[in-house]
């Protein structure tokens, strides 16, 4: 750390971004009002699967006000929703990869499958125009959960996916793995669902689309986490737009979770019809077409089993998982269960051998894709449950049972059997900083004084590693991604010697504004204040992969690093030159450039004044300008880990789960500001508690969403929680330049089977090793009333 | 969905109202229109709201298995536009008791769309409410 900054690499800086969003002046999408803007509403399918038979605009039409109204007839010319990751299955089959058209081409799939945009002058008439638009519908039969969808005499939702199956992937060599079954003394086995999950960003989605008539660009604005990768595959796959005529702008974005990555129907729409109309066109959701149009999240049925010696050293993990895919492939959906989840299967622990297996499923619901973890929470979940249920069968203690099994600090780099190169971690460091900052030892006291309270008292100890910062491009390419995994960034330093970053990393709450000028102010010996990092406009940002897998600081940030690297390099031949030195000779420290062994130096401002002011400058050998811009393509996977420690009191009168504390002890690597780690493990702890507790997404046997609104769908509220015990320990990743692993997700990876083991120890007098989130009151009242004690 | 009501009039006459569309528009509740659109086949349009959804509906009703005066079968679907949709169908049987008529029904309804989506676990209340008003109506109807 810079040791003149109190703003540098590791200060708690408070995030500069929260001065706006705070006093409610961001600016988002819905906040731009472009001259002229025109308001779109869209028609949804009220049926989980039908034939269109017709479509009857014509009342609609004569509504004043009423601008166009659009089918999929008018958007014929444009190829469909592309797929980023091709995934394949057993004997190398491709995925099937069912077209996934902008409107409903004759068949809706889905409730809330768009079928007719009607745009008008305002966005109440486009509403009340709406309602006067009449679909007229065949229904026909839906497969809604998984495990009907692939049984026998399932209705079809492609007819390209025979059984409903998009892939039947593998991973492991399911003979060997057997074996080691054969020869166990002890197997484990667990069945389980991942419960679906609905993001709710805070901000509903939304799109403006622009045409300039005179240059003929097109710009989208829209909430994304990734504007790069939606111009790309908005401009090349759907809308054959080049790049160099399309603007995607993606501003303030209130939270995403993953679920703003995708390339969403709606962001063509606009497009497309402020070209037709050469008017802009805005389209804003409401929250229940969020709730219908938002890619979900999880929603895995899994069969795990885990192999065991006699003193409880795991030989062998097997895992059979149904997917949910929706009723088409969303952006990254096929990577999610495959190469975000069953690489995942070793967690901390040395398993010799595993083996995945994944099946994939359409199904009449709305696309899933990755959420908050992707993936990776789903692997802890059924990694941590079923040690859970081994510790239980064995009578083993399950923080022995999971120490006994980790990984060793002297085992790295550690080559996982499911193709994975950790290359750093210390899994008993976290687990003991939990035990002690939980103050595992004063349990039983804990527990009585909550029995005296007549409550139940439960205690949960998990471990958890995550991939983060995918990964090399190549490495990803090979493994089906369609897209680069870098990242870019470019440092102007301005003449007077502020610093703009421009960085690919979209910033939609992580606070990216704060950490990355903190970064290029230390490097950079600068204050804090002269630099600004600008992000999220395709037209100023060189280039961008975006935001998601916990990968802006990995990625984004040594992007970051190489770039100012090179800004230092160029300002020492400034340098020299002003100070009549060899190159050779010029250091950079604390923002002055200094001949090695003199007194002679000139600061970091001098030299920027000096290249934008060329006239003592060696021209002939150098640019004027300072300004660098640097790729970053990661060399590997980087690893957080971490162990959480959840204890819960359960009113048996009620079956109300309470939270009575939660630790969480991380290695995120290198620190870059405490403060908004600790503020993004709230946020993950929060979304992964609530996973278990509240949230959990259901259809009817229909198709029809029950969980349709925020009275049926339980979202976390900050009195759900007590204060979180929070802290770091840190192993560096080896392979970027800061060393930091990245810290977005992992709250909400660790915090679910933390909930649900807590819950079962709370339950054990009643014979519960298991149940499937979330734990809501009637559950656990059930699970009380149905148990042994009370027969 | 069952029920049960008792209404003071003879069976014949119960049943003639029944298959009156001019007593069902005005009984239903929030019905605006009725007609026969065939020998078994009725076309209504219908003001319904279900916790925050209101909206019309152009309701097809089809009965089916008649056996006057004793029973029918209704079936019925209706589309709400942007709200969604209802369906649904209900077994209507007419017994005597005395000189009055006990009513009995047997009904199940679907619903889809934002209807489902916001308001499925009202719709159960919304249904009774409904039913309620409209064996009211139809009981004061007969009477007067």
């Amino acid at each position: 750390m810079n040791e003149m900054l109190d703003t540098g690499i590791g200060a708690a800086v408070r995030r500069r971004e929260d001065n706006r969003f705070l006093q409610g002046i961001g600016n988002y999408t819905d906040d731009i009002v472009l001259p002229g803007q025109t308001h779109a509403h869209i028609v949804r399918s009220p049926h989980a699967h039908a034939s269109i038979v017709g479509i009857d605009k014509a009342a609609a039409e004569k509504i004043e006000g009423v601008v166009a109204i659009l089918t999929a007839e008018d958007f014929a010319d444009y190829g469909g929703l592309p797929c980023g990751w091709q995934v394949n299955g057993k004997n190398d089959e491709p995925m099937k990869e069912p077209k996934h058209p902008i409107l409903a081409e004759g068949r809706v799939r889905h409730v809330g499958d768009p079928v007719v945009v009607v745009i008008a002058e305002t966005a109440d008439i486009a509403r009340d125009a709406s309602e006067k638009v009449s679909v007229s519908y065949k229904e026909l039969p839906s497969a809604i959960l998984v495990d009907d969808a692939v049984g026998a005499g399932a209705a079809a939702v492609h007819e390209e996916a025979p059984g409903n199956v998009c892939y039947d992937w593998e991973l492991g060599d399911k003979a060997v793995v057997d074996a080691a079954f054969k020869g166990a003394a002890h197997v484990a086995r667990l069945e389980l669902v991942n419960n679906r999950l609905i993001p709710n960003a805070m901000e509903p989605r939304a799109a403006i689309g622009d045409f300039n008539r005179g240059t003929g660009d097109h710009s989208l604005y829209t909430t994304s986490q990734n504007p790069h990768v939606i111009r790309l595959l908005m401009g090349a796959f759907v809308l054959n737009i080049p790049e160099h005529k399309l603007r995607v702008y993606a501003p303030d974005v209130g939270g995403g979770f993953g679920s703003k990555i995708y390339h969403y129907a709606e962001e063509a729409i606009v497009t497309v019809a402020a070209a037709k109309l050469a008017r802009p066109v805005k389209w804003v959701a409401d929250r229940s077409e969020s709730f219908i149009s938002d890619a979900h999240g999880r929603d895995h049925v899994t069969t795990v089993e885990l192999a065991l010696d006699k003193d409880g050293n795991f030989l062998g993990l097997r895992e059979t998982t149904l997917a949910n895919m929706g009723a088409y492939l969303s952006t990254f959906a096929p990577a999610v269960p495959t190469y975000l989840h069953g690489t995942l299967l070793a967690g901390n622990y040395v398993t010799p051998v595993i083996y995945c297996n994944v099946k994939a499923v359409f199904t009449n619901t709305v696309p899933v894709d990755a959420y908050r973890g992707a993936g990776r929470p789903e692997a802890t979940y059924l990694l941590e449950r079923i040690i859970d249920i081994a510790a239980h069968d064995l009578k083993m203690d399950p923080a022995e049972l999971r120490r006994r099994n980790f990984i060793k600090p002297d085992q790295f780099p550690y080559d996982t059997p499911v193709a994975l190169t950790y290359d750093i971690g210390d899994y008993e460091a976290t687990l003991d900083q939990a035990m002690q900052a939980s103050d595992y030892a004063g349990y039983a006291a804990r527990k009585a004084e909550s029995a005296k309270n007549g409550k139940l008292r439960g205690r949960g100890l998990i471990s958890y590693i995550e991939a983060c910062g995918i990964a090399p491009s190549n490495v990803a390419g090979a493994l089906g991604a369609r897209a680069g995994l870098y990242e870019a960034a470019t440092i102007r330093v301005n003449p007077t010697g502020s610093v703009s970053v421009l960085t690919g990393s979209h910033a939609h709450g992580q606070g990216h504004e704060t950490t990355f000028a903190q970064v290029v102010s230390d490097m950079l010996g600068i204050s804090y204040d002269s630099v600004d990092v600008i992000h999220g406009d395709t037209d100023k940002i060189p280039f961008g992969m975006g935001t998601y897998g916990s990968r802006s600081i990995a990625v984004g940030g040594a992007a970051i690093v190489g770039a100012v690297d090179k800004i230092i390099n160029k300002g020492r031949r400034i340098a020299a030159h002003l100070m009549e030195a060899s190159e050779a000779d010029v250091v950079f420290e604390n923002g002055e450039f200094k001949v090695m062994g003199t007194d002679k130096q000139v600061g970091f401002g001098d030299v920027a004044l000096t290249a934008y002011v060329p006239h003592n400058y060696p021209l002939e050998t150098l640019e004027p300008g300072l300004e660098e811009t640097a790729f970053y393509d990661p060399k590997n996977f980087t690893y957080p880990a971490g162990c959480h420690i959840c204890e819960v009191e359960i009113d048996p009168e009620t079956g109300v789960v309470e939270i009575a504390s939660f630790t969480a002890a991380d290695d995120f690597g290198r620190i870059i500001n405490p403060m908004v780690v600790e503020g993004q493990v709230h946020g993950g702890l929060v979304q992964g508690i609530g996973q278990a507790l509240l949230e959990g997404c259901v259809y009817d046997d229909n198709g029809q969403l029950l969980t349709g609104s925020f009275m049926d769908y339980c979202m976390p509220r900050a009195d759900d929680f007590p204060n979180f015990v929070v802290s770091t320990n840190v192993t560096e990743c080896t392979h970027n330049p800061l060393g930091v692993k990245g810290c977005g997700e992992a709250g909400a990876i660790g915090s679910p089977p933390a909930v649900v083991s807590a819950i079962c120890d709370a339950l054990s007098e009643y014979g519960v090793t298991h149940f499937d989130m979330p734990a809501t009151p009637s559950k656990v009242w059930s699970l009380i009333h149905g148990g042994k004690k009370a027969a | 969905m069952t029920g049960e009501h008792r209404i003071p009039a003879s069976r014949d006459a119960v049943w003639e109202a029944l298959n009156d569309p001019e007593v069902l528009k005005a009984c239903i509740p929030g019905c605006d229109a009725l007609e026969m659109t065939g020998e078994n086949t009725m076309r209504a349009d219908m003001t319904a709201k279900v916790g925050p959804v209101k909206s019309r509906f152009k309701v097809n009703i089809t009965i089916e298995n008649q056996k006057p005066p004793e029973s029918y079968t209704l079936s019925g679907e209706g589309q709400g536009g942007a709200a969604g949709f209802a369906k649904g169908g209900a077994d209507v049987s007419l017994t005597e008791d005395g000189g009055e008529t006990v009513l009995k029904y047997t009904a199940n309804m679907q619903i889809g769309g934002k209807l489902a989506q916001v308001g499925s676990r009202l719709v159960q209340g919304t249904a009774n409410k409904l039913a309620g008003n409209f064996f009211t109506s139809f009981a004061d109807h007969l009477q007067t």
